[in-house]
């Protein structure tokens, strides 16, 4: 019997409390999709304390999916597993593994170097290097030792066009890019992330650091790339998931409690959990 | 602030007229939650600190510009008719003693007796620089005021500043060529001078300059070939085939460089010979007369009857002898140019040896390194050693340097000149390994902090485009850091130059004519012993035979040091702004 016509049986947060295995309602549109990225019985460690349990997701190409949830459930700590920036902390310990195109992400025989060169990520925070403005668009290409003149101005363009900057730098590309502002920072990094064309975007709250018109444009911007980008996004606004992505993920206390369309997520979840966090009654 | 205060009293007033007690005790609280008191406390700290510095700062300044100035010459005449000519260096009061008063009233003085009397038994004396060390065998005298008979200023009185033997002070009497007096007049004397000075001058500067450059360039060369021969010796054994194909080429060098010798010889002595001609002959105050070689008198002046603008010339000339030329009189007079050149020389080639190392170290500690028990020793180690003596630095690099490295050197390369040491003793690459070794710890520890600095997301922006640890650092981490690690070697550059203790022992030395770079094969010579302004400031004021002449110069020499550290200085944090605009920017 269900509680609520729509809503599964069964309470998440009472099996988290006695620690029993929480199975993901992931909803059935998601197996018509092109997967690019598959995880797979994925658990993450921070020392001895367990940060992610059992997380089952897979992202479709072309599209913006995003994961929510209140501080503190692992959603950002699963965007940084994925291109394994989170390597970078030796007190991290995984189980389970992650597919990039049914490449194995966590593999002794992979290169993390040219994994994380598959992938783009933009921060929190805007995090311009200390260079020009060209020279930060063309860092990935300037690392892999490409010295082509043309080529390099070549991607430039495309990057920041792709990220809408284009206009607004064109005329100063030889400037410090620490001189703009906060919003065509973070712009700029997204133009950074997409320069090397890669086959999925992370964005980690990509709006949190920035004002409402700021925000507004890179809102637009991932609307823009959508269908040419498979783009992974956390954020703490569900507004803003609502407004542009096509899926939603709603994580809490390291699990993924539903993932299914957007709409359906917040306009008529399964979980009753999902239900209350939409409907702004936690979280 | 204003509408804090007004608020505190309404409400320090309501509570008045309620509990007067407490009120009171909320006044005091509240004292010193405002911190009235530690504002004065910090701000008196802040002005005793900058007090010490300005008052040391305003010595050395007045004193280091003032001694280069040119005095009035006094004549005094005492009572026994002994004159006493020469520039006043310094005023005493003192308590003569009782017998040297009754010295006084038995020869019936009138006048001493009526000034002891005056002065209520407190004379005054003044030490007179009187010179002519070569007729006198004093440089200084004291004069009593109560001995002066007369006192004057004469207008001709003359200084001379000569190459040997001190100042001279006399009357010009008559200038002499080829042993004939051609001019006697005064007026005529200094128009000669002035006509024949700089010629004779200039012709004295060629024969110094053969006699050191060419010569010694001969010399250089000829004993590189003795050398070489020395080498085929050594490799082949004497009177092997190579070394006797050397021993030819050696002797047809020698042959020549020995006739190359000849014709500077000549040079110089048809120069000497010229210069010979020109000679001032003078009378001194006590009437005895000296005859001085034009050749040897580098500035003369009638020091009583210049106007500003004179003196004003007289001033610059001597400061621009001070920082172009050698030292002369055993360093108390002339210039200090090789000692200028060596402390630039060492400071930079300390700091390129210096910042590399210590970045490098202190890129390992942050970056590489995993924290532990092993990484803090090593931090806690290397900020223990920037408190070890100086001197024992000098000491480590004597050992190690000097008598291990630059023994092995020796051994290796220059092992014809052994048992003569050529790198194995101290020398300018020596003192600055040993500075390097010094600051290293300065430059590590801002170039961690700097490092820490860098926000961890610039790091993961980098790692997450794809690029390994040596990438991200090399294009993300150091240029950032960049304008924190030339503050590490500003503070290291600034402790390096002033250091003067270990250079004692590492190669600075009191006169080395020969500066570490000049013009001869291969131009830069790291091994030779070296002068340092601050060692040569030690050498001035504790060292010098003439120490009252050397005592001013100290003043002089600190004020340039300061000034070189000072330029050094801004030269680092103008490249340091420079860097801090590119890199580095305040965000929204």
């Amino acid at each position: 019997m269900k509680n609520k016509p729509g809503l599964r049986k069964g309470n998440f947060f009472e099996s988290i409390a006695k620690g029993e295995r929480i199975v993901t309602e992931t909803h059935a549109e998601i197996n018509n999709e092109d997967i690019t990225l598959d995880v797979k019985e994925f658990n993450l460690f921070y020392g001895a304390k367990q940060a992610l349990f059992d997380i089952n997701i897979k992202i479709p190409k072309g599209k913006v999916t995003s994961l929510i949830g209140p501080s503190g459930c692992g959603k950002s700590t699963l965007l940084r597993s994925v291109n394994r920036i989170n390597d970078l902390l030796s007190i991290v310990r995984i189980e389970g593994n992650m597919y990039l195109n049914d490449d194995p992400i966590y593999d002794p025989a992979v290169d993390v170097i040219e994994l994380r060169k598959r992938m783009g990520m933009v921060f929190q925070k805007p995090n311009p290097f200390p260079m020009t403005i060209f020279e930060n668009v063309v860092y990935p290409l300037r690392i892999d030792g490409e010295r082509n003149k043309n080529v390099l101005a070549e991607v430039c363009e495309k990057s920041l066009r792709g990220a809408a900057l284009w206009e607004e730098v064109k005329d100063r590309l030889n400037d410090s890019a620490l001189a703009i502002s906060g919003g065509q920072q973070q712009r700029l990094c997204i133009a950074r992330a997409i320069a090397a064309e890669p086959e999925v975007l992370l964005m980690d709250e990509p709006c949190s650091a920035l004002d409402p018109i700021a925000t507004n444009k890179i809102e637009d911007l991932i609307d823009a790339m959508r269908g040419e980008y498979t783009i992974l996004m956390v954020t703490h606004n569900m507004q803003q998931a609502a407004r542009t992505s096509d899926y939603t993920a709603f994580m809490y206390l390291g699990r993924l409690i539903e993932y299914g369309p957007t709409g359906t997520i917040f306009q008529a979840p399964h979980c009753q959990e999902t239900s209350d966090y939409v409907t702004g009654r936690f979280g | 602030m204003k509408t804090d205060a007004a608020v505190q009293k309404s409400t320090e007033s309501k509570k008045k007229n309620s509990f007067k007690r407490s009120s009171r005790q909320r006044a005091k609280a509240s004292l010193f939650a405002q911190g009235e008191p530690m504002i004065w406390l910090t701000g008196g700290g802040l002005v005793v600190s900058l007090m010490m510095i300005a008052g040391l700062m305003t010595l050395i300044v007045i004193n280091g510009i003032n001694t280069l100035w040119p005095k009035p010459v006094d004549l005094f005449v005492t009572y026994d008719n002994k004159p006493y000519m020469g520039e006043i260096t310094r005023v005493e009061h003192f308590n003569p003693a009782k017998s040297e008063l009754h010295q006084h009233q038995e020869k019936v003085n009138s006048d001493a007796v009526a000034y002891f009397e005056k002065h209520n038994g407190i004379a005054k004396r003044m030490l007179v620089r009187t010179g002519n060390f070569d007729l006198s065998g004093e440089h200084y005298n004291w004069v009593n005021e109560y001995d002066v008979r007369e006192h004057t200023t004469p207008e001709q009185a003359c200084v001379v500043e000569r190459t040997s033997w001190g100042r001279f002070y006399g009357f010009p009497s008559a200038f002499l060529y080829n042993g004939e007096v051609i001019a006697q007049d005064d007026n005529q004397i200094w128009e000669t001078f002035n006509k024949h000075h700089k010629e004779v001058r200039k012709r004295w500067r060629t024969q110094r300059k053969l006699e050191t450059h060419e010569i010694g360039k001969i010399n250089f060369y000829e004993e590189k070939e003795r050398l070489k021969l020395r080498e085929k010796e050594l490799k082949f054994g004497i009177e092997s085939e190579q070394w006797n194909t050397q021993n030819d080429h050696f002797k047809s060098f020698h042959a020549r460089s020995q006739s190359a010798y000849e014709d500077i010889r000549t040079e110089i002595n048809s120069l000497k010979e010229e210069n010979d001609k020109y000679k001032i002959r003078f009378t001194t105050a006590d009437n005895k007369e000296k005859i001085i070689p034009l050749a040897d008198i580098v500035r003369m002046y009638p020091a009583n009857s210049l106007t500003f603008f004179d003196r004003m010339n007289i001033y610059l000339s001597r400061w621009h002898e001070f920082l172009f030329d050698e030292p002369r009189e055993a360093n108390s007079e002339g210039g200090v140019f090789p000692a200028i050149f060596g402390t630039v020389v060492m400071t930079v080639i300390m700091s390129l040896a210096v910042v590399p190392f210590g970045v490098m170290a202190a890129l390992y500690l942050r970056e590489y390194a995993k924290g532990g028990l092993v990484v803090s020793t090593i931090r806690i180690s290397i900020n223990n050693l920037a408190g070890v003596p100086s001197i024992v630095f000098g000491v480590f690099g004597l050992g190690f340097f000097c008598y291990m490295v630059g023994a092995s050197i020796d051994d290796i390369f220059f092992a014809a000149r052994l048992p003569n040491p050529t790198f194995g003793k101290g020398g300018i690459l020596w003192a600055s390994m040993t500075l390097a070794l010094m600051t290293l710890p300065v430059v590590i520890v801002a170039t961690e902090e700097a490092l820490s600095a860098v926000p961890n997301s610039m790091r993961e922006g980098s790692y997450a485009c794809g690029a390994g640890k040596w990438q991200t650092i090399w294009r993300i981490v150091l240029p950032r850091a960049m304008p924190g690690i030339m503050t590490g070697m500003i503070l290291a550059m600034a402790r390096g130059a002033g250091e003067v203790a270990p250079l004692m022992l590492v190669g600075a030395v009191k006169l080395a004519p020969e500066l570490p770079v000049d013009g001869m094969f291969p131009f830069v010579h790291l091994e030779r012993s070296f002068m340092h302004l601050g060692f040569h400031i030690y050498d001035l004021g504790f060292q010098s035979q003439n120490s009252e002449a050397a005592k001013p110069m100290v003043f002089t020499t600190t004020l340039l040091l300061i000034t070189i550290v000072f330029i050094l200085n801004m030269l680092a944090v103008k490249l340091r702004r420079k860097l801090r605009k590119k890199f580095v920017s305040a965000k929204f």
